[in-house]
């Protein structure tokens, strides 16, 4: 242990601790704008700055270890004047829209004017003035708000691995751009958001899709059917005052209702098809020898990093589509049949967790005869602003269920949204269909938790099949990598894009960099999960008596030549460049 | 090496290159050739001599002649007269060296009088492309001597004791630097010179690498053996061509002796070097930036701690010194701590190396033991202010230093008195002001640089100095007020308090320096709206004197933009809203009557 003195106060913390991280335990919150846990600590912005006892300049706190005997003050004249003048100076750069922000009322620099008693502008001068770039299907980057925190740059470049953002220019014109000035769409971006996860403003944020969600309700002659992914119940609820990891499903089931869709429908039913789909697929390339280790194809941000910088891993790919295509395409084919709706008047809204799967849906394998699978992808922070646009009062709703049918989503179906969930709800289905006796016990402890990379080795017709599961893509590239060089070997891998998995996805509701340093929000939210999985009384995907009814009726088994045409996708190699 | 009769020691310089050496040492060298001379005259070209106003130079040994402001067309008189019937050529003499018939040694002369050479020892006296004339003038004893005499601990102990610190600017101990490095317990560690010399005006650096390449590669073998280090870099700019080649030149040739390389001195110690050429930023002269650009990344600097000596390069632990401080490092190992403290002042010691600039008459380099006045080095070692001006303050530390006024002048220079008043050492900038200097013009000056040179991380450096900036200028254009200078003050302590590195700590400088002993200046700007110097354009007014002018028409003539008229024969007038200040009217009159007001 160290110890410290802050303002005075003896304060005893681990070595390697911050006097950030110091001062937050004894109860002190120092304002900070760069930093973010696990992903920035660079000490650029400057706000976190303190007074260290013998030091000839302020230093951050957030990058400055402890040692034995300094003393710190957090909120002398000194220090708070210093912080005062850093946070006028970035106002003076910052375009300052907040009424038309969409990050209006969760903006950390509003946070920190109000904090710090910021009542006037206090420099005038120039603004460095930028054009928006909102070409990219899923990212919008607007530099006018931008305060160069960085955080985006770490999250882009250190955690995911995938690093087409970086600071450009210098000085007064330094930007966070794209090589060579490219638009995002023109690079190797996956589309992960966890760029706009990272902002602490509006200067990234969300490619909105609202209007053309409305424009379809207001539609007549639409049929609009919306289904929502596993993980948006995790979350949704934040944007209405919820503590984190309090699953909402039934007030979000009884809010689209009430929005006017024509059909609310659960993307639980698409995450058990994909078990089926994709269970088989392992069953069958385990048996005959097919490509190993099989990859999961869930999340398109990982599905396009691969394609960019592992185009040699494109054959380990699952070719299912991801689960709310999968069923979108069974809504346009199956359910406008048995419903009798013309499947071109159907309109399919999905709600993600994410901002790639804005892209996913518009990529052109995903249509079947001329239909596209989904026509719009909307994230849980869209679909927030929806219901506000509504004027439901969420808090005051009933729970209540999905449509009928598909609206027995299983627990398998539900853990989707969690780093593990899918391997768990594989091994599930898995095991019962290959033992063909039932499971012991459905949970699999070894697959879940936040580790970034977790192993675990199962049993399955008297066969070792080895698992990998990695969330995040700098995780993802490690694992890759072992397995490249040869070190590694798996038969079946999980892969999420985002770290944490979809609970912590790029269209998730935002926390602030204060709310991660005090709550692992991707913990909390998968324990949300976890807790409706242990709530339903079907947990395994093989047991969905709606799924069962879909290969009776329809497409006869796993595998078929009617889920390949409807259910299947492939891959292509993109250039890095 | 071969015996002749007389040596040739020519500049070879950046600032004797760029004014034709190169051309004078091929005529030198035909004209040798047509008088048979080749054999018994060796012309060299060394590093620079320090006179770099007089250039191009040269000294003809074994009198001892120095021939300033060379031309090649002189060349064949020197050859002839001189070289051939020993018959010195008078015209070409530098003035000061001549006294009655005989001639003065350099170090008679005012310029070189006060100046103690160590880092420049060698700079100008020998060829830095051949390591046989560095070896002849001691070099490499001081390694042999650590090598096989000396423990590490006993190297780093000897630069304790010399009391020798950082000669970039920030005069940290250099034994203690070592020290930290040698006691970080890894496998490998780094050895770093930081030779991006980036202060206007400043080129020591440069002139060392040119002038005695090898000086730097022992100092850092040196180094590396004292902390545990086997590879160094050599961090330099790559605007500094003749540098970068004779520094490639003398890492050559130290691996070719094994002096570089394995088994040094038939030891086990190794150590290899390398160039890594900046590519044009200031701030990579800051350490961490520096190290992160090695790294090949962006260069931008990163927060201390941890420091270099515990996670440097590769987050290995590193030593980062200057080109200059190494330079001093072999001369203290041969010639002991004792002798190296015995110059200098109680808390500096040595000498330090200045590039004298501006307003002065011997523009130059000049090394002088640590303790020297100012007024020394402008009155005696400067040659003074050209043209009869008064001295109105010096400015040292570059863009992070500051001002020193004139009441200032017999303040000793080392580390902690030009802290005291407001300046600093910094790498060794020296521009000297004079009457016509508009202080609020020069921190413009410096603050356009830091502004350009920020490399955008922290926010205070980033946004703060171009707020500052445009204050400046808004006083300037005669539009300020005075709570603008209180606010300028206000902002320059945030941005010395809060930015992440060196480059923001001391950005404010030159505004702070400027507004403590010239704030009547500042005053005269935002009050009276006039520039006391007459330099900020705005504020200036160009006019004719009714009395004076006889009407030739010759100003309304060379005004570039028709903003002067009237009749022949009668007064003309300067129209104020067209005229563009650029004083074509001022210089064209015969009769002096365009005033500046």
């Amino acid at each position: 242990m160290v110890n410290l003195k802050i303002n005075g106060i003896d304060v005893s913390v681990p070595e390697g601790y911050t006097v950030l991280q110091a001062a937050r335990e004894a109860g002190i919150d120092i304002p900070t704008l760069c930093y973010l846990k696990d992903v920035s600590h660079t000490g650029s912005c400057r706000m976190c700055v303190v007074e260290i006892k013998g030091a000839r300049a302020l230093q951050a706190a957030c990058v400055y270890p402890v040692a034995e005997g300094i003393e710190v003050l957090t909120h002398s004249a000194r220090v708070k004047r210093a912080r005062k003048a850093t946070l006028e100076l970035i106002l003076s750069n910052h375009d300052r829209k907040c009424l038309t922000c969409v990050r209006n009322q969760n903006c950390e620099l509003q946070a920190l004017c109000d904090e710090l008693g910021v009542e006037e502008i206090a420099y005038e001068g120039v603004r460095n003035e930028y054009e928006i770039d909102d070409l990219s299907p899923s990212i919008v980057r607007d530099n006018n708000k931008c305060v160069l925190c960085r955080r985006c740059v770490s999250v882009c470049k250190d955690v995911q691995t995938v690093g087409v953002i970086d600071t450009m220019e210098r000085g007064f014109a330094t930007k966070v751009g794209c090589a060579f000035d490219k638009p995002l769409a023109e690079t190797a971006c996956v589309n992960c958001g966890q760029c706009i996860a990272a902002c602490p403003v509006g200067a990234l944020r969300e490619k909105d899709g609202t209007d053309l969600v409305w424009d379809a309700i207001e539609d007549e002659d639409k049929y609009v059917i919306v289904q929502t992914a596993p993980a948006v119940r995790a979350a949704l609820g934040e944007e209405f005052g919820y503590p984190i990891g309090t699953p909402v499903t039934g007030k979000m089931a009884a809010a689209l209702k009430r929005m006017g869709f024509d059909k609310a429908f659960d993307t639980d039913t698409g995450a058990d098809l994909t078990i089926m789909e994709e269970g088989t697929e392992l069953l069958d390339r385990l048996q005959n020898g097919g490509k190993l280790p099989l990859i999961t194809s869930c999340s398109p941000g990982w599905i396009k990093f691969c394609e960019h910088n592992y185009p040699d891993f494109l054959d380990n790919l699952s070719s299912c589509k991801s689960p709310h295509q999968m069923f979108g395409a069974i809504l346009k084919s199956y359910y406008a049949k048995k419903e009798g709706i013309d499947p071109k008047k159907m309109f399919v809204v999905s709600v993600m967790p994410c901002v790639a799967k804005k892209f996913e849906s518009a990529r052109e394998e995903m249509e079947c005869d001329g239909l596209r699978d989904v026509d719009a992808v909307i994230t849980t922070r869209e679909l927030a602003r929806m219901i506000k646009q509504s004027g439901i009062k969420f808090r005051e709703l009933p729970d209540e269920e999905f449509d009928n049918p598909f609206e027995r989503a299983t627990g398998a179906g539900v853990i989707f949204g969690t780093t593990g969930g899918v391997t768990e709800a594989a091994l599930r289905t898995l095991y019962e269909l290959v033992e063909k006796k039932p499971l012991d016990k459905v949970e699999f402890a070894a697959v879940r938790g936040t580790e970034g990379i977790k192993e675990a080795t199962v049993t399955l017709g008297g066969k070792d099949v080895r698992v990998a599961i990695a969330h995040g893509l700098g995780n993802a590239r490690k694992l890759l990598d072992s397995i490249r060089s040869g070190e590694k070997n798996y038969e079946f891998i999980e892969i999420m894009a985002c770290p944490g998995g979809c609970v912590t996805g790029g269209g998730q509701p935002i926390c602030s960099a204060k709310t991660y340093m005090d709550i692992d929000v991707k913990a909390e939210r998968a324990k949300a999960l976890y807790t409706e999985d242990e709530r339903l009384t079907i947990r395994k995907s093989h047991e969905n008596p709606d799924v069962k009814k879909l290969y009776d009726e329809f497409l006869e088994k796993p595998g078929s030549h009617v889920s390949h045409e409807l259910l299947h996708t492939h891959y292509k190699a993109r250039p890095k460049y | 090496m071969d015996m002749v009769r007389a040596h040739v020691l020519c500049c070879g310089g950046t600032g004797c290159t760029s004014s034709g050496c190169e051309a004078i040492i091929k005529e030198m060298e035909t004209q040798l050739a047509a008088n048979g001379l080749e054999k018994e005259i060796k012309v060299i070209k060394t590093g620079c001599f320090g006179l770099c106003a007089l250039g191009p130079v040269m000294i003809v040994y074994p009198e001892g002649c120095f021939y300033s402001r060379v031309q090649a067309e002189d060349v064949k008189e020197i050859v002839e007269e001189h070289l051939l019937k020993g018959r010195i050529v008078k015209r070409l003499l530098y003035k000061e060296t001549i006294e009655e018939d005989k001639i003065k040694s350099l170090n008679e002369v005012d310029f070189y009088k006060k100046q103690k050479r160590i880092a420049l020892r060698n700079c100008g006296v020998i060829d830095p492309e051949n390591i046989d004339e560095y070896i002849a003038f001691d070099g490499y004893k001081a390694l042999g001597k650590c090598l096989t005499e000396l423990s590490p601990t006993d190297v780093i102990e000897e630069i304790k004791k010399s009391g020798l610190r950082g000669r970039g600017g920030g005069g940290f101990p250099t034994g203690l630097k070592w020290q930290f490095a040698a006691a970080s317990q890894n496998e490998k560690k780094y050895v770093c010179c930081n030779a991006d010399e980036g202060d206007p005006g400043a080129f020591m650096d440069r002139s060392i690498l040119e002038g005695d390449p090898h000086a730097v590669i022992e100092a850092m073998a040196i180094a590396g053996y004292a902390i545990g280090a086997d590879q160094g870099y050599v961090y330099i700019r790559a605007e500094y061509p003749i540098a970068v080649k004779r520094l490639q030149i003398a890492i050559d040739q130290a691996k070719e002796y094994g002096l570089l390389g394995k088994g040094i001195f038939g030891t086990d110690f190794n150590f290899d070097l390398e160039i890594r050429l900046g590519a044009g930023a200031f701030v990579c002269g800051e350490e961490t930036a520096l190290m992160t650009s090695i790294e090949g990344k962006r260069g931008e600097p990163r927060p201390r701690p941890p420091f270099p000596a515990v996670k440097g390069l590769w987050e290995k632990p590193t030593i980062l010194n200057n080109v200059e401080t190494y330079a001093n490092i072999p001369q203290i190992i041969n010639n002991g701590a004792d002798w190296f403290g015995s110059m200098g002042t109680e808390k500096s010691k040595g000498t330090k190396v200045f590039a004298l600039g501006g307003k002065i008459n011997n523009t130059g380099l000049v090394e002088i033991p640590m303790g020297t006045t100012l007024r020394e080095i402008v009155e005696e070692i400067g040659g003074g202010i050209p043209n009869g001006k008064k001295f109105k303050a010096a400015q040292t530390g570059g863009p992070s230093g500051g001002c020193i006024p004139a009441h200032l002048m017999d303040t000793p220079i080392d580390y902690d008195s030009l802290i005291a008043i407001g300046s600093m050492m910094g790498s060794g900038g020296l521009i000297v002001m004079d009457e016509d200097n508009c202080m609020v013009d020069i921190a413009k000056f410096f603050l356009e640089f830091t502004v350009d040179e920020s490399c955008g991380k922290c926010t205070p450096c980033r946004i703060g100095t171009r707020r500052l900036l445009e204050l400046l200028t808004k006083i300037t254009e005669g539009k300020g007020t005075m709570e603008d200078i209180d606010k300028m003050e206000e902002l320059c302590y945030s941005i010395k308090e809060s930015s992440l590195c060196g480059l923001g700590q001391t950005a404010p400088n030159p505004v702070l320096s400027t507004l403590r002993y010239f704030r009547d200046e500042y005053e005269a700007h935002v009050r009276d709206k006039v520039c006391p110097a007459g330099v900020c354009k705005a504020l200036s007014k160009y006019m004719i004197d009714p009395e004076k002018c006889k009407g030739c028409s010759l100003c309304a003539r060379q005004c570039p933009v028709g903003a002067i008229s009237g009749e022949v024969r009668s007064p003309f007038v300067i129209a104020q809203d067209k005229c563009i200040k650029c004083g074509a009217c001022m210089s064209g009159c015969k009769f002096g009557a365009i005033y500046k007001k």
